[in-house]
């Protein structure tokens, strides 16, 4: 039995935002099936009372003065945008039809 | 004045400084050679021939105005991986998401590089946003091995590294997640180091996983590996994660290894990375380096840490985890790509048609693993677990670390493999990632540089150097050593690539 079936694969592209293909799914679900066999691999270690390390350094938080600082101005920011308009961002619109 | 681009940084430094040769002359004699492999190579995405002319010439007029150099390698010509952002130069990273765009501000690399006084070439080529072993995952086609054009140069920073072997820069930046910059190394015949996490800013970094990732120095030689560290590293207020504290003494510990005596330097060789899926002739020529280091006065011995064994499916876990996080960025609407918006289709299917467009097939592999080892009822069994992996490896560094100053293992198991033979096996792929993964989980340095060729198949051998954290100068000093030796019958390694295309 997989690890992974076709359909959880296209549950994750769907998750991920990726409109993938029918061809890439049927590719995708034999690799993703290999993949996942190989890394399960991590339950073989006997590790219940390890602490997780999520970052090798040792993060504390920092605080700063809450003074202005230059950042980029409206028409950097909107340098790269795929569309602009009126100084802003243009989107497609955020509903869907059934909403 | 003899070719300029056979030199190494500080070659060129001390000629550029003491005005035997202008930064102009030196610039050009790059660009040149560039025009004249890179079209076989395929290094570089992007070279700004005008960008690095002007930079060479401020470095002249400096100079002439009787100002100190701003650096050790002010006019030294560097070649860029294409994922630190730059203001005047597109920045890709490999991906048909980020194809033209001119990010508005500059890396911290990037602008220490510019104070510094070195002159950037170029952009080079990357597996897309850093995903890779081969630099075989770039949209924009792949990168030869100078060794051998039909081999990989390794990756993610197979651009880098080509660009060094080829003499196309004397030196280069690379990142490294997984490896990137020192397997790239090990294939090529370059040196390549992996700082401790934190020790180089990440700031203007497109980011792959953001716990694993770290920019780092190329060379050809140890000693300009070194040089090129002190000029990127060091405390950035940018990067929640950077190291508040001095740079290790990387160059003076370069200089000191260059003397040729490791005497009282305890060298531990990694037991695990050894025996099936090595190829013969890299241990063999590992072996004799371990062999050299001890003529040299090291003191050896074997070092067993058993949970570097599942150092592979742990970063396989973590990483693609992160990414899937980091990448969620790319939603087509503040910058890059934009699909499928023709007026009718929401955001989330121009979101969706954007992603499948833009992204390659080993991107979104990962975000589809990263997605499922986050989900819930997975989490606990994958990215849970992969954590505590983590920290087990951490400790075997620590144990390790407790009976010697560094350890030395294969940088990577085998030689460059050729081009497409391992494109559609992504497993038979990340074993690139071997030997070079522990350092990345547990955040500690490590580099590589070369140890001679393969006796089966001619191509460059990588010995890594792992040292604790805030320690990088012991690695360096330890290459050095052997780099001297290495070379006092052969001549330089780098130096017996073929010339490209002959």
């Amino acid at each position: 039995m997989p690890a992974i079936s076709r359909d959880e694969v296209a549950h994750l592209a769907r998750l991920a935002r990726l409109a993938v293909t029918d061809e890439e799914l049927d590719v995708f679900a034999g690799q993703l099936d290999v993949i996942l066999r190989s890394v399960a691999s991590v339950g073989e270690v006997a590790a219940d009372d390890i602490p997780p390390t999520s970052h090798a350094v040792p993060l504390t938080n920092v605080f700063r003065a809450d003074e202005v600082r230059p950042g980029l101005n409206q028409q950097q920011a909107l340098s790269g945008a795929p569309e602009a308009e009126d100084g802003r961002f243009r989107v497609p619109r955020i509903l869907g039809e059934e909403q | 004045m003899g070719d300029l681009t056979r030199l190494t940084a500080a070659e060129l430094a001390a000629k550029v400084h003491a005005r035997e040769v202008t930064a102009v002359e030196v610039a050009q004699a790059h660009l040149d050679r560039i025009a004249a492999v890179d079209g076989r190579v395929h290094a570089f995405l992007h070279v700004d021939h005008e960008g690095a002319l002007a930079s060479a010439r401020a470095v002249d007029e400096a100079l002439d105005a009787g100002q100190a150099p701003a650096s050790p390698l002010a006019g030294v010509p560097l070649a860029l991986k294409d994922v630190f952002t730059t203001r005047d130069m597109p920045t890709t990273c490999g991906s048909k998401m980020l194809e033209g765009w001119v990010p508005p501000y500059d890396a911290t690399v990037t602008r220490r590089l510019r104070e510094a006084g070195v002159v950037i070439l170029g952009k080079t080529n990357m597996d897309e946003f850093a995903m890779g072993s081969s630099t075989e995952n770039s949209a924009y086609g792949p990168t030869r091995n100078p060794w051998d054009l039909d081999r990989i140069p390794g990756g993610s920073g197979g651009g880098s590294s080509a660009a060094l072997a080829a003499f196309e820069a004397p030196l280069a930046i690379g990142t490294d997640t997984g490896g990137s910059i020192r397997q790239p190394g090990a294939v090529t015949g370059t040196v390549g180091a992996k700082p401790t996490y934190g020790g180089v800013s990440r700031y203007g970094l497109v980011a792959f996983s953001s716990s694993l990732d770290q920019g780092g120095p190329c060379g050809r030689t140890v000693l300009d590996t070194a040089l090129l560290h002190e000029v990127i590293a060091g405390y950035d207020p940018l990067d929640s994660t950077s190291i508040d504290a001095p740079v290790p003494p990387v160059v003076a510990a370069a200089r000191e290894g260059a003397a040729g005596d490791l005497a009282g330097v305890r060298v531990g060789v990694v037991r695990e990375f050894a025996g099936e899926g090595y190829q013969p002739g890299v241990l063999a020529a590992f072996h004799a380096a371990v062999e050299q280091l001890r003529a040299l006065g090291a003191e050896v011995v074997e070092v067993s840490c058993p949970n570097f064994t599942y150092a592979l499916p742990a970063y396989y876990l973590i990483a693609p985890s992160e990414c899937s996080s980091n990448l969620a960025r790319f939603d087509a609407m503040r910058y890059g790509l934009r699909v499928g918006d023709d007026g009718s289709r929401s955001a989330e299917e121009v979101m969706a048609l954007t992603r499948e467009a833009g992204f390659g097939p080993e991107v979104k592999r990962r975000i589809m693993i990263g997605t499922y080892a986050l989900s819930s009822g997975y989490y606990d069994a994958y990215y849970g677990q992969a954590q505590k992996v983590r920290t087990l490896i951490s400790r075997d560094f620590a144990a390790a670390f407790e009976r010697v100053d560094v350890l030395v293992s294969p940088t990577t198991p085998t030689t460059a493999f050729r081009i497409g033979e391992r494109a559609d096996d992504p497993m038979a792929m990340y074993l690139s990632d071997l030997c070079t993964i522990p350092s990345n989980l547990a955040g500690n340095a490590s580099m590589s540089v070369p140890c001679g060729l393969a006796e089966e198949d001619g191509l460059p051998v990588g010995l890594q150097i792992m040292a604790p954290a805030m320690q990088d100068h012991r690695m360096y000093r330890v290459a050095a050593a052997y780099e001297v030796a290495r070379d006092a019958g052969a001549g330089r390694l780098s130096d017996r690539v073929p010339e490209v295309g002959a």
